[in-house]
């Protein structure tokens, strides 16, 4: 693998690789130059099976990670290419190129990160097409700023008949009705002692 | 012999953007949901179909009915609460999940895990890839009409969901491998007890043998149906039994040995024709493969050994920033978790990698135009897909 980074540095702008196995590496790259790279690694070196590809939001700095992993079955090696994209807010704004052509099965992936993060692929298959959700007017909800408390509680509303309990104070009114609470306890431990 | 010869001269023609001009009004085409309940459907998803006469011209792939939004749920909670999530995922193979998760913690924190545990770890993954296999098995004999084959597999599965239960105390959803190694040892007389569950399920498949691949409605309805050329299986990312039924010999476990396979001896079992018998006849050699593994595990595990390593307080459990993917082979193919950690006490993403992701949306939609309405089921079935993994 090192290599192969080696001969990829020589005309390519490539991050300081990560080298997390003996079969798995990270390593970051340009967003204009990763259809090239991920065109020779696919057709040249023999990176052909596209595992998955993600995003990681890093909201504090601003930027979208999208993870490209690819695995060169016959040598075993994985390797992770990240790209990282500048963070907009609005829904969309933010735009990845598709490879679709590259991996048909990419244009699933890209309808996702559409969905649930707000990265658009303009000129993917169906990227705008509804993937999971119905009818979601939200902010995308797989970033970090979408809160899904506040949404489970602005959205649905209590079930009647439903309370809640702290658990150990539960359990021992169950299973032991009798036995002094522990505050209680400590109480009589005191009034015994004076 | 009859044979269906459809007048593909009134079927509709892709425009510019590779989308196809179906007018309904015309009366030629007609919509039918495929799903979300339906007997030849695997969990709730559907495929809406647009048939012409009894061939389907057009079919797309819908999920969204069983999305929980795991992958959200599991930023918001410690290392150690994922796990009741992470078994979720995938309900006939659950363990998976267990073991991608826990190795990744593992390897970002730096775990070591003790050999017993590992040897557990394999044995719960074979067991649970029996229980996929045997589903696989029955679903797509029930599929195609043998139902009586679906009682066997489901009664099979049963007895070693009663193993799963005796040594993790639950049936389904395990929760038993935790990073840092397993719950518990083997119970006494395990051993044994499973060795009876082994030998009804082989006496079970030896009459399913007869009655699925010797059987003419069985061959008819799957010889030469569903091809997948070799030539997608990279541009789909098809792995697994689909591959391997396809000439692939690519088996996670034998390439990239993971626990303990390096010190196993298993065959990876392929077929040539990429139809959907060669796919049954593939996962039917792999369940027996399966089971000569579980004998082999039980043999050769050592009989005493730490199955826990000491872990920090995983209540105030910080992992340093870091990212990495694990892989294994289940019973569908490759599937893996890609685990980003920030520093915090919780992960940053965890993405899931599952098999059906591909084989049941772009492969699917790839497949299905061309095919007869009534073998729409089978060719699903076949790819053996379970749409939480979609969905996450």
């Amino acid at each position: 693998m090192r290599e192969l980074l080696y001969r990829l540095k020589d005309r390519y702008h490539l991050g300081t690789p990560t080298f997390q196995r003996d079969d798995l590496t990270f390593v970051t790259v340009k967003r204009d130059e990763l259809r090239a790279i991920l065109t020779e690694l696919r057709d040249v070196e023999g990176f052909t099976h596209l595992t998955f590809l993600t995003a990681v939001d890093w909201i504090e700095e601003g930027l979208f990670q999208l993870t490209y992993m690819i695995n060169n079955r016959e040598a075993n090696q994985s390797l992770g290419l990240r790209v990282m994209l500048t963070r907009e807010d609005e829904p969309g704004a933010t735009t990845g190129d598709t490879i679709h052509d590259l991996w048909p099965t990419a244009a699933t992936y890209q309808r996702e990160l559409n969905e649930m993060f707000g990265i658009n692929f303009p000129g993917s298959p169906r990227v705008d097409e509804e993937f999971i959700l119905e009818g979601w007017t939200d902010l995308p909800p797989y970033r970090r700023d979408f809160d899904t408390l506040a949404y489970s509680q602005q959205t649905y509303r209590e079930r009647p008949g439903r309370g809640r309990s702290d658990p150990k104070a539960h359990m021992q009114e169950t299973l032991y009705p009798d036995y002094p609470k522990p505050r209680e306890a400590a109480h009589a431990h005191k009034e015994e002692a004076k | 012999m009859f044979s269906f010869k459809p007048d593909r001269s009134q079927y509709p023609e892709p425009g510019p953007d590779g989308k196809l001009e179906i007018d309904l009004e015309t009366g030629k085409y007609l919509k039918l949901w495929h799903g979300p309940n339906h007997p030849g459907i695997t969990g709730n998803m559907s495929v809406e179909l647009t048939v012409c006469g009894d061939e389907v011209v057009d079919g797309k792939t819908h999920v969204g009915y069983l999305h929980r939004g795991f992958e959200k749920l599991m930023e918001r909670r410690t290392f150690i609460q994922v796990f009741p999530i992470v078994c979720r995922v995938c309900v006939p193979e659950p363990d998976f999940n267990e073991y991608c998760y826990a190795a990744a913690v593992e390897e970002l924190a730096d775990i070591d895990v003790p050999e017993m545990a590992n040897w557990i770890r394999t044995l719960i993954l074979e067991m649970g890839r029996f229980n996929s296999y045997m589903m696989a098995m029955g679903g797509i004999s029930g599929a195609l009409g043998l139902g009586v084959v679906g009682q066997w597999m489901t009664y099979t599965r049963d007895l070693m969901l009663d193993r799963f239960e005796e040594l993790t105390g639950a049936r389904i959803y395990h929760m038993f491998i935790l990073p840092g190694g397993v719950r518990a040892h083997l119970p006494e007389g395990f051993e044994a007890r499973m060795e009876e569950v082994l030998q009804t399920a082989e006496k079970y498949l030896a009459d399913a043998e007869k009655l699925m691949f010797h059987s003419s409605v069985f061959k008819t309805r799957t010889k030469g149906v569903g091809y997948i050329d070799p030539a997608l299986f990279e541009r789909y990312g098809v792995t697994g039994p689909n591959a391997r039924a396809g000439g692939v010999a690519k088996d996670v476990r034998k390439d990239s040995p993971y626990l303990v396979y390096d010190q196993l001896e298993f065959t990876v079992h392929t077929e040539t024709e990429s139809d959907i018998y060669a796919r049954t006849l593939v996962r039917y050699k792999d369940l027996q493969e399966t089971i000569q593994l579980i004998r082999q595990i039980l043999r050769k595990m050592p009989k005493t050994g730490e199955v826990m390593s000491n872990l920090p307080n995983v209540l105030h459990w910080k992992i340093p920033r870091g990212e990495t993917y694990i892989k294994g082979e289940s019973s569908r193919g490759e599937y893996g978790y890609y685990l980003v950690t920030d520093g915090t006490g919780y992960p940053r993403r965890i993405n899931v990698r599952g098999p059906s992701y591909t084989h049941a949306m772009a492969l699917l939609e790839h497949l299905i135009p061309g095919t007869n309405i009534s073998d729409v089921a089978a060719l699903m079935v076949s790819l053996h897909t379970y749409p939480p993994e979609i969905e996450r």
